[in-house]
């Protein structure tokens, strides 16, 4: 059995002259948990609509689970599972009638949706809500509410588009986890996020996206060892001050990158560059010696911020 | 704990208007929110207009003349016209107090961000019932325009319709606005309309108290948009006598009272 | 323990649909599709009905009572009723097809723009096997039926004002749903297109409200003046009138019969093509 869930070459999608993806090559294995990494309007949810088979392709080749999407859309959606960045909860129903009526929809008998229903009102930690109404439930719960959703046809692969946007920290956690728990039960992961931390926790494998092209590919280790440094010096200044020390950090640095409101001195060794700079008579206001994360890389390949 | 209050809360108090100096604010607000909407702002007269000629000319042929309450003997047109522009005063303030004044209450938490401010509750409540009476009273001059053209008036105490029209907006907008303060969801609104619409048929708007038997022709005086069509008509038709001073009176009692319930009830509310 | 079982251990026992199991599922017929899109509506239904009965049983009522009762009393004192009929007898067939139009306006305005805008369900329905023409044929269906049973409500407490002179008044039923079909499939199309709700208000103000005043509903065509007459000749609302009218005095309108029922299912076919169109733009582009 093939074991790529996901094959797109070339994959295009525009809008008359706009151009949303930009010929993209990706390949998603079963099994793996897989991040769209980009910033607002780098082609992640143009793709993610593609995949799900609810937008055409404008161009290039696109299989999933071996199908084409343009002829077999209904046979995929079948097979997948789908959380999208909004709720799409129908806030006039109950929690539990919310996962009745998405089961009837994907053909299941009452008798397996009612047996999926309470599974998945377990999964979500939703049991003792499964009566009431959806609209007065807490975001955390809403979307946990959306991925059971998600899960009643029992997807072979599960697309999670920014799953855990808006969320409070506690929230997320409790929301990881469940994740955890589908990748280990086997079903394929295919996540946009713009939050780092959640690709370098949840993905295996990622690509960086900017301007609808694929601009890195990887494992979070992978893109780090490759495109930065091992650690990285963060320095504050008084306002309006940076500027003037910028020349300095770059003497010491690899590279150097300017923030609004920091700098970020790129390095092997942190202390070594910060003590550098005290000894050229530079005071910061604070300095940070750290680890390079994904949040570097992206900073290195896409010359903003995420969220701009 | 009696320092952290601020020194504004005092005049708040104080009876309507004194306590009410920035409601101006509130209703610059509206003003500006419609600012793109002005041709659906303008266009609200044209219910009304469209009702006139569809009872006075389609069914003004079939009824002929019709016989007042007051004892005259008039077109169905002249007679009906009175009785639109009180129902339409009522519907556009009703509309405004009840559906516009939930949703910035409930989804859009406009209160809250107003409350943040040196603005008070009674502010809120003036200034929504200020605004509300202005817009009715654009689309009850223009129709007492249109009733002109039209030859549907027949006296010069036709001139007193249009305070008339506002005072019927203001009891109704009050009343309705306080009623707002107690509905919980969207489908609460459906009470509403029951209220509104019965009255709307039967408040001897389309047809003369004495089309009802005995009994019921006492349970109609009792609804306010009656005495809302009886001023309007009295005043139209010009069939004015002391009596028409009663309606006036229903109705501003009807308004204080909308007034002063909807500032508390938006201080419950809100300023907890 | 596995909260989610892995694709390769279903939990369907031997009586499911076998669409759990890993790899290929058995397609969904047509039938299905469309059912499960119904199921929806018929649970929404289920639970919000109790919020709409003022707006669908009690209002025309009251309707019933103020035009044919007590406008009609003044109508037949001025001229003796319309035509051969007291004027409770003229406008009752009236107000079933006006109902039909209102109701068929209203569902199709805010629920459907809210299942595209608000809450995203057809956006969640098409990401399942469900298509465009299921989602529509679902959603018409259940609205079909709300409003052959709110006309058959109606229906049945004007036969108890005496308003009919003949059985034959059942066949306003289906009139009263296929005018709504009229107004409710097009401005389906419409809830697809536009991007905010101020739609709505322009709409009923400046179409509505006309069509609804001035299609013979009220009073006959005869009393506007010529050259409006042709305006409403266009909209569906005066077809549904005309047709209501014959089945409640139980005549049979002839040949002419079928092209008011032709102009009602043009409206509908043709509102079908634009908002199967419209729908898929605004929701598979």
């Amino acid at each position: 059995m093939d074991d790529v869930l996901l094959r797109a070459r070339g994959l295009r999608k525009t809008f008359g002259d706009f151009v949303a993806v930009d010929g993209i090559d990706v390949e998603v294995r079963r099994g793996e948990a897989f991040g769209f990494l980009g910033p607002n309007g780098a082609g992640k949810s143009s793709t993610m609509k593609m995949v799900g088979c609810v937008s055409p392709v404008s161009g290039g080749e696109l299989s999933i689970l071996g199908l084409d999407p343009a002829t077999d859309g209904a046979a995929i959606r079948a097979r997948l599972g789908v959380c999208p960045q909004q709720d799409m909860l129908d806030e006039d129903l109950s929690v539990e009638e919310n996962l009745w009526v998405y089961g009837r929809f994907f053909g299941l008998s009452k008798r397996e949706v009612r047996a999926r229903a309470e599974e998945l009102l377990e999964f979500a930690q939703l049991t003792e809500r499964r009566h009431d109404r959806v609209e007065p439930l807490s975001g955390g719960m809403k979307r946990r509410l959306t991925i059971a959703r998600a899960l009643v046809n029992n997807p072979e692969v599960l697309l999670l588009d920014e799953p855990t946007t808006g969320l409070d920290p506690q929230a997320r956690h409790v929301l990881w986890d469940r994740l955890y728990r589908l990748k280990r039960d086997g079903v394929t992961l295919i996540i946009t996020t713009h939050y780092m931390d959640e690709a370098e926790q949840l993905c295996d494998r990622l690509v960086v996206m900017d301007h609808g092209r694929i601009v890195a590919e990887g494992s979070p280790r992978e893109l780090i060892d490759r495109h930065s440094t091992r650690e990285v010096v963060e320095l504050r200044f008084p306002v309006d001050e940076q500027e003037r020390h910028v020349e300095a950090a770059r003497a010491v640095a690899d590279r150097v990158e300017v923030l609004p409101d920091r700098l970020l001195v790129y390095t092997a060794d942190g202390d070594d560059a910060l003590a550098a700079l005290h000894g050229r008579g530079i005071q910061p206001l604070s300095a940070l010696v750290r680890r390079s994360t994904l949040e570097d890389v992206f900073l290195h390949l896409t010359g903003r911020t995420l969220v701009d | 704990m009696s320092t952290s209050a601020p020194p504004r809360r005092g005049p708040r108090v104080l009876p309507f208007p004194a306590a009410a100096g920035l409601a101006r604010f509130v209703v610059a607000r509206n003003a500006t929110a419609f600012r793109r909407a002005w041709v659906l702002l303008l266009s609200g007269f044209v219910e009304p207009v469209f009702y006139l000629f569809s009872l006075g000319v389609g069914l003004g042929a079939l009824i002929g003349r019709v016989t007042t309450d007051g004892g005259s003997v008039v077109e169905y047109a002249a007679f009906v016209a009175p009785g639109l522009l009180a129902a339409s005063a009522m519907n556009g303030a009703i509309f405004d107090a009840t559906f516009n004044v939930f949703f910035k209450l409930r989804y859009q938490h406009l209160y809250d961000a107003m409350l943040a401010t040196p603005i008070g509750p009674r502010d809120i409540a003036v200034g929504e019932i200020t605004w509300s009476l202005l817009r009715g009273s654009l689309y009850s001059g223009m129709f007492l325009v249109v009733a002109l053209v039209a030859g549907l008036v027949r006296s010069w105490w036709a001139l007193l319709a249009l305070p008339a029209a506002v005072l019927i907006g203001l009891a109704f907008g009050a009343v309705g606005m306080f009623t707002t303060t107690y509905l919980r969801s969207w489908q609460d609104f459906d009470y509403v309309t029951l209220a509104i619409q019965p009255m709307f048929l039967f408040s001897a708007t389309f047809f003369p108290l004495s089309t009802y038997p005995d009994a019921l022709q006492w349970l109609v005086r009792l609804t306010p948009l009656y005495h809302g069509v009886a001023l309007e008509r009295g005043l139209m038709l010009g069939e004015v006598s002391w009596g028409l001073l009663w309606h006036v009176a229903y109705l501003l009692v009807l308004g204080v009272v909308g007034v002063v319930g909807t500032s508390r009830r938006i201080a419950t509310l809100l300023l907890t | 323990m596995s909260l989610v079982p892995p694709p390769t251990a279903p939990t369907a026992d031997a009586g499911g649909s076998g669409r759990l199991a890993a790899g290929p599922r058995r397609p969904l017929g047509r039938g299905e599709r469309v059912a499960a899109a119904m199921a929806h509506h018929v649970l929404v239904y289920r639970r919000t009905w109790r919020g709409s009965v003022i707006s669908r049983f009690l209002s025309p009522l009251f309707f019933l009572a103020a035009l044919g009762l007590g406008l009609g009393s003044l109508v037949d004192a001025g001229s003796g009723g319309v035509g051969q009929q007291s004027y409770l007898q003229f406008v009752v067939p009236g107000i079933i097809a006006y109902q039909g139009a209102l109701l068929g306006f209203g569902d199709a305005t805010y629920p459907v723009l809210g299942y595209i805008k608000w809450n995203r369900m057809y956006s969640a329905t098409l990401a399942t096997p469900l298509g465009v023409t299921d989602v529509l044929v679902g959603h018409l269906t259940v609205l079909a039926a709300n409003l052959a049973v709110a006309t058959a409500v109606f229906v049945a407490v004007a036969a108890l004002f005496g308003a009919f002179a003949s059985w034959w008044v059942l066949l306003a039923v289906p009139v009263g749903m296929l005018t709504g079909l009229a107004f409710a499939v097009p401005t389906f199309a419409v809830s697809a297109t536009i991007l905010t709700d101020n739609v709505f208000g322009v709409l009923y103000r400046f179409v509505l409200t006309p069509v609804l005043l001035f299609s013979g509903t009220f009073f006959p065509l005869e009393q506007l003046p010529g050259w409006l007459r042709p305006v409403a000749w266009v909209t569906p609302l005066w077809h549904g009138v005309v047709l209501a009218r014959a089945a409640a005095a139980g005549e049979w309108p002839g040949a002419v019969g079928l092209v008011h029922l032709g102009v009602i299912a043009l409206f509908i076919g043709v509102g079908w093509v634009v908002a199967h169109r419209a729908f898929t733009r605004r929701l598979l582009s």
